[in-house]
């Protein structure tokens, strides 16, 4: 099986990866990914822990999955559907509850049964959302200029994104500064009264990070939801077909065919550098594989402090990358179920368990979350985000039963202690017991459950720390800064070695931009 | 009497409206010759389309104009109408083709199936009766309505094999893209066509009007889990275009509603070139049909993907996201090459599954290759503009599963990759 030596090897077969590899084969390049686990996908799969029930092991809903990555690689031919989740369902320990539709009046009805102020604000918050989802979206595109770079091209783009902002006006301008410091609740305080509305929208702020709803700097994730809407991902928010695995698998057919080799069970151990250049890579198996390209797709700790010898690369970069954050803070919990659960708040398996459900009563109880967290333990009444993809997607469990995906949040990667079994499952056991608050027959529907602590994550995704995203998207961390200052176009102090995960420019979620962006760079710089 | 019709709606509920009109939230209903129809079941129709391309749909289809054609001259009759070759259409076999007037241009267009050497069925957009009868003279054969004593439901999507197999007695293993089989249905007698207007996997189900309604609640249980919904028009219009199949009345105009001759299309002109066997001997159009093959047909039908960047830009211009047809359009827009009109697009939609904006259009011949750079006029904000444009192939969208038998597709399609097959058409039983 000597196959001719690749041009470039991509370093895990992460949904990143894989879009890599597709673009680069397109391309013309020689291409071979290299994946430690046995399926592909990374944090973006699918995988049958009980028999008949299909889990979304870790990422569970597509955000943001770039709609020109799903038409240059003709995803849709290799399988990929993507259906939209419909709602929001937030139950309330009262018995009450908010729902956000699909439909826009019978959302406007439901915010209106709570408070007639909010339902007219929340039309023109969303009209807000949308003109600065407009100012910022060429920014997100645009692979980031490094602001330190005296470089023309450099200066020419800051040039263009001074401009665009200056553009905006001063009204635009000062929501746009506040979004950027300012908590997602403060923010949301300034618009709405109904707790449980602010509550849930601003819980997508902390998603992912290892802060509250009050701290500063979570508002600007509120625009990601909004982003979608402007740029022909309507819905983008939705829940592909076979579950997210279903992308990483449509990603991988399309790399395949356009001649990229996929190896799995093939961890890297090593990336071989010679005279500060990348020329191939070691597996743990002893083999060593010769390229002219490296491309890495995991995060940047792993790929910088465990993939290569310290002196490869300068301290102040080893610094940075040392100080990058990526501290664990969410957890998963994926179930097995007899039949749907049933709210109380809302009972029935009625629509409202077609979307997103969301624990998220009030700003405070997200909060109190949180303090648990700071202080090393897990939260004893934890923020969920809740999603039955068989309710989407019926092929995901035997008819009539269902798989519930839980997202979780807090659970410190540095946990008090540490994390071990009797923890995890004690962790487990909160998840439960506060959903049963809502829901309480869902306990004796559960046939299966599994799991996963950031411990877990790390060992088995191979995720520095748990954290979901290769490191925060906090504001420090992103645009030009992220993964380090000076380093956010795709390449590395290494010549030839670039970082194509959402460890790079514009970050985590199952986006496929880092992956896109890093192979426009790389095929820029073969043509130099 | 006079009172009597007086009091007659003036629009018919089909067979179905009973239980159509009480699922229809939306109250969005759509007019379907002569009976209404609805437009989409929930406020929204998305969920309608979805449920069309991932889980399975059911759709009243009952308008449809059908005719029962039998007696021993049945075949020689039918070849003489249509371009297909007839002789060469098994029992149990079902054609797609359009059909001509006398200058090779085209009058309507739907199904022929067989159901005994001398007994078929017809189905078309328009009524037909009267020039069905006028091509039958002298031929031994009888032409019979039977628009309104055969309701017609279709099921269609991924999942409609396995929900329709738990409650047909007859296997539909091996039952092939564009053939039929007879079965009992939840026990109700029935005739199921693989066939459908989706491009996807699906069928059709005639039955007694009766019937109609105690099939439709049977399959809406059986198909609670999978996630079956009834679809309506709006669901349907965007499937149908993604499986670039014309739509009369719409796509094109049947020629004998046309005031003047530009107004009508050949079957080449419509990219149903595939249809016609010139060589089966005489037809209905044959002559004319002949001398166009000669020449190469002036215009041609085709698809269009609307260049993203190019319609994003439109609109950034004025600072705005763009707005795109989440409802597809039927009205006819300019093409044009370097600011000469060569074309004009009949339908368009945003594709969903795609994620690409796509139409169907007429263009002269010499600007229809695949690849070819278009424009095509947007409005935006009042204002008309051009929005780049690339001719592609259609259909757009031709999952594998749409003609494959079970055990050939793969994993509840996902591993799907295989290239679409190279047929002429996605309309198509042909290959
Ligand atoms: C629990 C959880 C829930 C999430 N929920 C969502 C969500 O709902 N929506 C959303 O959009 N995003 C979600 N995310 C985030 C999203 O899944 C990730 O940001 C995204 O999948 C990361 O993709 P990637 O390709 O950049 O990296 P990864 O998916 O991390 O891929 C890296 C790959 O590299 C492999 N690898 C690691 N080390 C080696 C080595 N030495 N040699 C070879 N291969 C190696 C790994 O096995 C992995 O396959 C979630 C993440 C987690 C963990």
């Amino acid at each position: 099986m000597t196959r001719a030596r690749p041009d470039a090897v991509i370093v895990g077969g992460g949904h990143n990866g894989l879009v890599n590899a597709a673009y680069l084969a397109r391309a013309g390049l020689n291409v071979l990914v290299l994946e430690r686990r046995h399926v592909l996908g990374g944090a973006a799969v699918t995988e049958e822990v009980f028999p008949g029930f299909r889990y979304c092991v870790c990422s569970y809903v597509v955000s943001l999955l770039r709609p020109e990555i799903i038409r240059d690689l003709d995803l849709a031919r290799h399988g990929l559907e993507i259906l939209p989740l419909e709602s929001t369902f937030t139950p309330l320990p009262d018995g009450d509850h908010l729902v956000r539709w699909a439909d826009h009046d019978r959302t406007r009805q439901e915010i209106h049964r709570h408070s007639h102020r909010d339902a007219e604000a929340y039309d023109e918050f969303g009209r807000l959302m949308v003109q600065l989802a407009m100012a910022v979206k060429p920014v997100l595109e645009m692979a980031p200029p490094d602001p330190a770079s005296w470089r023309p091209r450099n200066l020419a783009s800051m040039a263009r994104l001074a401009g665009h902002f200056r553009g905006l006006g001063a009204e635009k301008l000062a929501a746009l500064v506040k979004l950027m410091t300012m908590s997602s609740a403060d923010f949301l305080d300034e618009w709405f009264e109904t707790e449980a509305l602010k509550a849930t929208m601003s819980a997508s702020g902390i998603i992912g990070t290892f802060l509250g709803p009050r701290s500063p700097g979570t508002a600007y994730v509120l625009l990601h939801h909004y982003m979608g809407e402007i740029d022909g991902a309507f819905r983008a928010w939705g829940f592909a077909r076979g579950g997210t695995g279903a992308v990483s698998e449509a990603i991988a057919s399309a790399a395949r065919g356009f001649g990229a080799r996929v190896r799995t069970e093939a961890p890297v151990e090593r990336i071989l550098t010679r005279g500060g250049r990348a020329v191939g890579v070691l597996l743990a198996s002893g083999e060593e594989i010769e390229a002219p390209i490296v491309v890495s797709g995991v995060d940047p700790k792993r790929t910088f402090l465990d993939l290569l010898e310290p002196e490869d690369l300068p301290r102040d970069f080893v610094d940075a990358i040392r100080r990058f954050r990526i501290r664990g803070s969410s957890g998963k919990v994926n179930l097995a179920l007899a039949g749907a659960p049933s709210f109380t708040a809302l009972p029935g398996d009625g629509a409202h368990l077609r979307g997103a459900i969301s624990i998220s009563p009030t700003v405070e109880y997200l909060e109190r979350a949180y303090d648990d967290a700071k202080y090393g333990a897990f939260s004893k009444r934890p923020y969920m985000d809740i999603v039955l993809p068989s309710m989407i997607d019926p092929g995901m469990a035997p008819p009539g039963r269902h798989v519930m995906s839980i997202f979780v949040q807090y659970a410190p990667y540095e946990l008090d202690g540490g994390w071990n079994d009797a923890r995890r499952e004690a962790f487990g056991d909160a998840v439960i017991d506060t959903l049963c608050e809502y829901a309480p027959d869902l306990s004796d529907l559960i046939l299966h459950r599994q799991v996963l602590t950031p411990a877990d994550m790390e060992e088995t995704f191979g995720l520095t720390g748990g954290n979901i995203f290769h490191g925060e998207l906090s504001l420090h961390q992103l645009f030009f800064l992220r993964p380090a200052p000076g380093w956010a176009d795709y390449r590395t102090p290494i010549a030839n070695l670039y970082l194509c995960g959402s460890g790079a420019h514009p970050g985590g979620g199952v986006c496929g931009a880092p992956g896109r962006l890093a192979a426009a760079r790389i095929l820029r710089d073969r043509r130099r | 009497m006079c009172l009597k019709r007086m009091e007659a709606p003036l629009l018919r509920g089909t067979p179905l409206h009973p239980r159509t009109s009480q699922l229809c939230q939306a109250q969005n209903w759509r007019r379907w010759a002569g009976y209404v129809v609805a437009g989409s079941y929930e406020l929204l129709h998305e969920r309608e389309y979805f449920a069309i391309r991932t889980t399975a749909a059911l759709i009243d289809v009952s308008p449809l104009y059908k005719y029962q054609v039998t007696g021993p001259d049945a075949e020689r009759f039918l070849n003489r109408l249509i371009p297909r070759d007839v002789e060469r259409c098994a029992v149990h076999q079902v054609l797609y083709t359009p059909w001509c007037d006398d200058a090779g241009k085209v009058i309507d267009d739907g199904t022929v199936a067989r159901l005994d050497p001398d007994a078929f069925r017809l189905t078309s957009g328009e009524p037909n009766l009267r020039w069905l009868q006028d091509v039958a003279a002298g031929l031994a054969v009888t032409i019979g309505d039977i628009s309104e004593s055969l309701a017609a439901l279709a099921l269609q999507g991924p999942a409609s094999r396995e929900i329709l197999q738990r409650l047909s007695d007859a296997s539909l293993a091996d039952l092939r893209f564009f053939r039929l089989t007879h079965a009992l249905v939840a026990g109700i007698p029935t005739t199921i066509t693989r066939t459908g207007y989706t491009g996807d996997l699906g069928y059709e189900l005639w039955v007694e009007p009766d019937q109609a309604i105690p099939l439709w609640d049977r399959l809406t249980d059986a198909g609670a889990g999978y996630g079956l919904l009834p679809a309506g028009m709006l669901a349907l219009d965007v499937a149908r275009i993604e499986a670039g199949l014309p739509l009369i009345d719409v796509d094109y105009i049947p020629s004998n509603k046309a005031l003047i001759e530009q107004q009508k299309s050949s079957p080449y002109e419509l990219d149903l070139g595939w249809t016609v066997r010139l060589d089966k001997g005489p037809f209905v159009g044959r002559q004319a049909l002949v001398a166009e093959e000669a020449r190469g047909p002036a215009w041609r039908f085709t698809g269009l993907e609307v260049a993203w960047d190019s319609i994003e830009g439109l609109y950034a211009e004025l600072g705005l996201p763009p707005a795109l047809p989440l409802t597809a359009w039927r009205v006819s827009v300019p093409v044009y090459s370097k600011g000469e009109q060569v074309g004009y697009a009949t339908s368009g939609c945003w594709s969903p599954i795609l994620k690409r904006y796509i139409a169907l259009a007429h263009l002269r011949s010499a600007w229809a290759e695949p690849g070819t750079e278009l424009e095509m006029e947007v409005t935006v904000e009042h204002r008309r503009r051009r929005a780049a444009v690339r001719v592609v192939r259609k259909p757009f969208f031709d999952p594998p599963r749409k003609r494959a038998l079970p055990g050939a597709e793969g994993v509840r399609g996902v591993s799907g990759s295989a290239p679409a097959s190279g047929a002429p058409s996605g309309a198509g039983d042909a290959g």
